[in-house]
């Protein structure tokens, strides 16, 4: 079943040329988009079950791994696959009601979809990729198309936001690659499961060094404190579906080479104090941003900041229990923060802006949307018995468990950002739903088209919840294949230092 | 392996000019910056491949004498996406330009407005701060007992119908 690793790259891509070729014919390049992201999200489904007893690799193009790009599905790249399918899914489903409620008028959508597909490829080979070089390609597929997105129809302020946007991308990636020519004049190679075996036995400095240089390209992909200020500036100006997909997924691939990174290549830990202090002070000053906030899309921006901080935390106690933690409140925030962008465009069409001083009386205008506000808000504040409580009991406990000054501050930290939350999220939702509109709102409806997918999301969040059992046992199961490490390198390399396919058998080159 | 000094001090100076122009305001040099930075940033890839050597082609000369061909393969592919992404950055120079009449960068708007209003002291009348006194609150809090006339109470079922 190895053949089905490739596809969710390879199906976006093929149909993004074929949408492109459709531009006369909206209709059929949705269908498309919409035929291409269900089947990355059956095959991803394919690969979470498969992944389960034991990680597929596929050398691409039969080269042996070390020498040819290898492709890994392990469980913690299957499951980021899912979820992330979903949530495409969602946002284009969300995104093409849309289109239909305003008459496909005024959106550029010939160049959306093509774009949007390319998006979803480069996702996807960023998740699956056993290659530090092809992580690279990958992240510049999603950030080349995610500049298409953001400055979308090229308006005054798309342009302002877009530009800072995408100067702190472009500078983010040389890094990487600065990043990748040192360790590859290191090592001599940037084969993953390669790189774990032979990064161990350089020079303790060296290896500082390029985990250092690692980290920062990652941290400003995934908003952690302080290389996170362009996040809040950029996003909340974007169409309400491309928010959406970027606030639910961009950051989170980060957070994903983050663990991949720490786990498999460094596994030593000698950076977790630092990483520990950045989590929180990502945690407490970005809550405390959000608070500020009159708006309701730059509020939520500010929460998508904090939230990284809990990962991060997870990923930094570098004990069991913490990395399982941390993989769950990443699928749970996914779809969370998904949910509340989608929402909030919702509210925008609705109320006619998302600043929280102009809107008022939703709840009595529009309590469907109300509903579907509020079930988010509460999930993302951590309310019990939804997903986000777990996570965040699950990351406290890891916590508690670790027992350390340091690690106590930060459950503190965590207890305190969990409460600001609510206070930030409440204080939107009653100016926003509760208290009285102070001009009135506009007259107007919710198009059920657009209504349905965000409903359909904020129903995949709570039904996290359901399943948080089972999906915490998974989560658990794929921490300690990250933390034994053998599972993935064995999977790659068969024969002690070669992988499956031709030249096997060469010497060393 | 002691890597070409000559290389090692391009990939220097490339650096250097390349941050010092990314700290400027106008977007033309921030892009000339970013494009010197990601070409420093290939050269140290090729770098990173050894010393010079024969091209890599089997059966043009000795084996041991080739250089490494997968940071050459890199760097073509490294170049290829600085292409693509200094011809978007100019197009959103020029767009900039086309809007603004400059290529200035310019600040979080929303931040600077925030900062400002919570300088004056200005809140949104609806927060729990803006009425402190009790009085005030009072005036304003409507109960359950109190008389309604008939024209509030037409202006009740007016905005229920709404």
């Amino acid at each position: 079943m190895n053949w089905l690793v490739p596809l969710p790259v390879v199906i976006p891509l093929i149909a993004a040329g074929l949408a492109l070729t459709q531009v006369r014919r909206p209709r059929l390049q949705g269908l498309i988009s919409v035929v291409a992201i269900s089947t990355m999200l059956v095959t991803s489904i394919a690969l979470l079950v498969l992944s389960d007893s034991g990680p597929l690799v596929v050398n691409v193009g039969g080269w042996a791994a070390p020498v040819g790009i290898a492709l890994v599905a392990d469980r913690l790249s299957a499951l980021m696959l899912v979820v992330a399918a979903i949530v495409l899914l969602g946002v284009l489903l969300y995104a093409l009601g849309q289109g239909i409620a305003d008459g496909d008028e005024g959106a550029p959508v010939a160049v959306f979809h093509p774009t949007y597909l390319v998006l979803s490829a480069g996702v996807a080979n960023a998740f699956l990729s056993g290659d530090l070089f092809n992580l690279y390609v990958g992240f510049e597929i999603l950030l080349g198309a995610s500049f298409v997105l953001l400055t979308l129809g090229g308006t005054g302020e798309r342009i302002r936001a877009g530009t800072i946007y995408v100067v702190v991308s472009l500078l983010s990636s040389v890094l990487f690659v600065v990043a990748i020519a040192l360790i590859y004049s290191a090592t001599g190679t940037l084969n993953l499961a390669q790189l774990s075996v032979r990064l161990g036995e350089l020079d303790p400095g060296v290896q500082l060094v390029l985990q250092v240089m690692l980290l920062l390209a990652f941290a400003i992909k995934a908003a952690v404190f302080p290389l996170s200020a362009w996040l809040p500036d950029s996003y909340p100006t974007a169409p309400a579906p491309v928010t959406a997909v970027f606030a639910g997924l961009l950051t989170k691939v980060g957070v994903y080479a983050i663990i991949r990174t720490q786990t498999l290549l460094f596994p030593d830990g000698r950076l977790d104090t630092l990483l520990l202090w950045a989590a929180l002070l990502t945690m407490v000053v970005g809550i405390v941003g959000a608070v500020a906030q009159e708006d309701l899309k730059r509020l939520l921006s500010f929460t998508l900041v904090s939230h990284i901080g809990y990962m991060i935390f997870g990923i930094a106690l570098s004990s069991q229990a913490g990395l399982a933690a941390a993989i769950f409140y990443v699928a749970h925030h996914i779809t969370v923060q998904t949910a509340l962008f989608l929402v909030s465009g919702l509210v925008e069409r609705r109320g006619g802006t998302t600043s929280l001083e102009k809107l008022g009386s939703l709840a009595k205008y529009a309590p469907a949307l109300a509903i579907i506000f509020f079930v988010p808000a509460m999930n993302l504040a951590g309310i019990p018995p939804l997903s986000g409580f777990l996570g965040k009991l699950g990351l406290l406990q890891a916590g508690v468990q670790l027992g350390t000054p340091l690690a106590y501050a930060l459950v503190a930290g965590g207890l305190l950002t969990s409460l600001l939350t609510l206070y930030a999220i409440i204080k939107a939702w009653n100016k926003a739903f509760w208290q009285e509109a102070p001009e009135g709102l506009p007259q107007g409806d919710t198009p059920r088209t657009m209504f349905g997918p965000a409903a359909a999301i904020v129903a995949v969040s709570v039904a996290l919840t359901v399943v948080a059992g089972p999906l915490f046992d998974y989560t658990d199961r794929a921490a300690t294949d990250l933390r034994a490490r053998s599972p993935y390198v064995d999977a790659v390399l068969v024969h002690g230092d070669r992988g499956e396919g031709q030249s096997s058998e060469a010497g060393e080159g | 392996m002691s890597p070409n000094l000559v290389l090692v001090v391009v990939i220097g100076v490339l650096f250097g000019t390349g941050v010092y122009l990314l700290l400027e305001r106008s977007l033309t040099r921030v892009l000339i910056g970013v494009a010197l930075i990601g070409n420093g940033a290939n050269l140290l890839l090729l770098v990173a491949g050894g010393a010079a050597g024969g091209p890599p082609l089997l059966g043009s000369g000795p084996e041991d004498e080739m250089s490494d061909p997968l940071p050459q393969a890199m760097v073509l592919t490294a170049i290829v996406i600085t292409l693509g992404f200094t011809a978007f950055l100019l197009a959103m120079a020029y767009r900039s330009w086309q809007l603004h009449g400059h290529d200035e960068v310019q600040d979080d708007l929303e931040d600077r407005r925030i900062a400002r209003r919570a300088e004056r002291g200005e809140l949104d009348p609806r927060t729990d701060d803006a009425t402190t006194s009790v009085d005030l609150e009072a005036a304003q809090v409507r109960d359950e007992t109190e008389e309604l006339t008939a024209a509030e109470i037409a202006a009740n079922a007016e905005e229920g119908r709404r």
